[in-house]
């Protein structure tokens, strides 16, 4: 699904230039739930970045489903962007005059579904995330659990080929953490592929394996036993 | 374009802060609004200074004789000369595009004696010995009975039509006119007709003439040949201005003026004066035109200024947009109608409240009746399509930078957290 290699990335910071990634290598296949850590300036967001196409390599070479992300023009990404890509943030992002139904339909806008498909679509993933009550209401009326879970929703309404997640559960507390991890493990169980950034040890174990940054590198690659979050919750 | 969830979001984003919307929508609607009464108040003047014109065919010049001021052939310098008749024939022969030429002789004037008697009323009036096309260049309304025509000038019959104001003066309240007999400086004429003039240049004076027969008028007051001076108008197409030149040559030629003598020959041309005045409302138009757009124009930079706030504050919101897939022209476009829709709404407005102001002085000019050169300012149809697409160009214009700021914003940026 995901193919890396050699990713280089640096960042000019006045005069001196900042390498965030040295040379990365790394593979994902379908449907698998892969956990992305390192203490912070290890490169992880600068890496989960560049998968997301929000920010370009400086060399390297990155294969998303086949096709070779290069030298995109902004269109260009952002359509595949919306196609390929879901992304789950750690403060949420969601739109804040929009009600959790219209934010879960805004990549479905994008993609230009008629309004009345988008809205079924959309309340569909709603109710899967166990939101379908408060359809209607606001970000603000919401906890962060359910923001978060919107947030999912939303992520999956486009039904793209990789989920992406900068600390899902950065901004929760650890009950609200399980039950959102939980969430994230249920759809990987349905076959999406999902990358996690996070620091904290128990989310990551609760992934099907474990990539470690550590200055720009990758320390260790190693497939583990998952954790379900269910018991937790 | 009319995607109602665009039109939504449009909606949601003014009304989010409605009185930094109001305000900034303030500034368009102020500019739009000076324009609109400016160009009324432009066009309120020029209808008052063109009710002084009236109908009067404005491509006319007159042409009376003076003292020549130069020796020639033999003729010595201040000798006085007349038109004759035949000078009428000679001009339409060698000037094309002439359209009327109307000799005209005259008795009387203002301040002028007793001249018109008509039982044991007396009154001084101008007395005007006149072709059937003068009513085309000194426009009047026939109120009652006829105007002269050309079996009056060939059967030279001494019939009159007088103005209302004479009317008034000779004449009995219910006193039967027409067929009624006067006497002009001895002469008696019949009154055939009653006129009336639209334009208030000649003011009451306008209302007291006297027009009669030219040949009837000759014969009566001994003027024989002779033209007293000439209302001449030119075709539509062609400037009596332009040919002018030509006429005085040719009447200089006629009458052995030396063709340099400029002061032998007197005119008036109207058509230069009606020129003057049209370009003086011409440059009224553009000041009104100049301060409008510029006081427009500050209250687009305070639109452009609000919707650069706007996409600052959503910096974040269009980061999450463009990570989620928006186009990003589609969010250029989205900021654009943001900004045209803001712009043309408060012009609107303004449009509104202008013709409000424009109404009320209309109907307090119509309560408190005719003002001096001043009447009926009104702005057309076409300025208001001017000004609204004024409105929409404007409002692409304080779009556009903040716009191409918004599709800037790259989208890593905006979402990073704090």
């Amino acid at each position: 699904m995901i193919e890396i290699k050699d990713l280089h990335k640096s960042y000019r910071m006045g005069s001196n230039s900042l390498h965030v990634l040295k040379g990365i290598n790394f593979k994902v296949d379908d449907g698998e739930l892969v956990a992305i850590m390192g203490s912070s300036g290890s490169g992880k967001s600068t890496l989960l970045n560049i998968l997301g196409m929000l920010d370009g390599a400086d060399s390297g070479e990155y294969t998303l489903d086949n096709v070779p992300i290069k030298n995109l023009s902004e269109t260009k990404a952002a359509q595949y962007r919306n196609k390929f890509l879901g992304f789950i943030f750690q403060s949420f992002n969601l739109i804040n005059y929009k009600s959790a139904l219209e934010n879960v339909a805004l990549p479905l806008y994008y993609q230009k579904v008629p309004r009345k498909e988008r809205q079924e679509k959309a309340m569909k993933y709603l109710d899967r995330v166990g939101l379908k009550p408060w359809a209607t209401h606001l970000p603000s009326e919401l906890s962060g659990g359910q923001k978060q879970r919107v947030a999912i929703a939303r992520a999956m309404a486009a039904e793209p080929k990789v989920l992406l997640a900068d600390e899902p559960t950065g901004a929760l507390d650890s009950k609200t953490s399980y039950e959102v991890m939980d969430l994230i493990q249920k759809i990987n169980d349905e076959g999406n592929t999902i990358l996690v950034v996070t620091h904290e040890e128990d989310i990551a174990h609760m992934c099907k394996r474990i990539v470690h940054l550590k200055d720009g590198v990758i320390v260790e690659d190693k497939k583990i036993e998952q954790v379900r979050a269910e018991q937790y919750v | 374009m009319f995607n109602r969830d665009r039109w939504r979001e449009i909606l949601e984003v003014l009304t989010s802060n409605v009185w930094r919307t109001i305000f900034t929508a303030f500034g368009v609607c102020w500019g739009i609004f000076i324009l609109i009464v400016l160009l009324a108040a432009g066009k309120g003047l020029e209808n008052g200074i063109k009710q002084d014109f009236g109908d009067t065919a404005t491509n006319t010049m007159f042409m009376w004789t003076r003292a020549t001021t130069k020796a020639y052939e033999g003729l010595p310098q201040g000798r006085g000369f007349n038109f004759k008749i035949s000078d009428v024939q000679a001009i339409r022969d060698n000037v094309p595009n002439l359209r009327f030429i109307s000799p005209r002789n005259q008795l009387g004037g203002f301040g002028g004696n007793n001249n018109v008697v008509k039982g044991i009323r007396t009154g001084a009036f101008n007395v005007y010995g006149d072709y059937p096309e003068i009513i085309n260049q000194d426009p009047m309304a026939v109120t009652s009975g006829r105007f002269i025509n050309y079996n009056d000038i060939d059967e030279k019959r001494k019939v009159a039509v007088i103005g209302l104001g004479v009317k008034n003066d000779l004449y009995e309240k219910d006193e039967e006119v027409l067929g009624s007999y006067i006497k002009i400086q001895g002469v008696n004429f019949m009154v055939i007709g009653t006129y009336k003039k639209n334009n208030s240049g000649g003011g009451e004076e306008g209302q007291k003439e006297i027009f009669v027969p030219f040949t009837s008028f000759s014969q009566a007051f001994n003027q024989g040949e002779n033209v007293g001076w000439m209302a001449i108008t030119a075709n539509d197409g062609s400037s009596i201005s332009q040919l002018k030149d030509k006429i005085i040559d040719e009447m200089k030629k006629r009458h052995k003026v030396h063709p340099e003598d400029n002061r032998a020959i007197g005119y008036f041309d109207l058509y230069e004066q009606y020129n003057r005045v049209e370009s003086l409302f011409g440059a009224l138009k553009a000041v009104a035109y100049i301060v409008g757009i510029m006081v427009l124009l500050s209250g687009i930079i305070g639109v452009s200024n609000i919707m650069l706030i706007v996409v600052k504050e959503r910096t974040k919101e269009i980061g999450i947009r463009r990570a989620l897939g928006e186009q990003p022209w589609s969010i250029k476009k989205q900021i654009l109608m943001e900004s045209i829709f803001l712009t043309l709404i408060s012009g609107m407005v303004g449009i509104i409240f202008g013709s409000l102001v424009i109404y009320g002085i209309n109907s307090l000019l119509d309560s408190v009746g005719p003002v001096d050169m001043f009447m009926s300012p009104s702005v057309s149809v076409g300025v208001v399509t001017g000004a609204l697409v004024i409105l929409m160009v404007s409002g692409l214009l304080a779009g556009f930078i903040p716009a191409q700021s918004a599709i800037r914003v790259r989208p890593i940026e905006a979402l990073r957290t704090e």
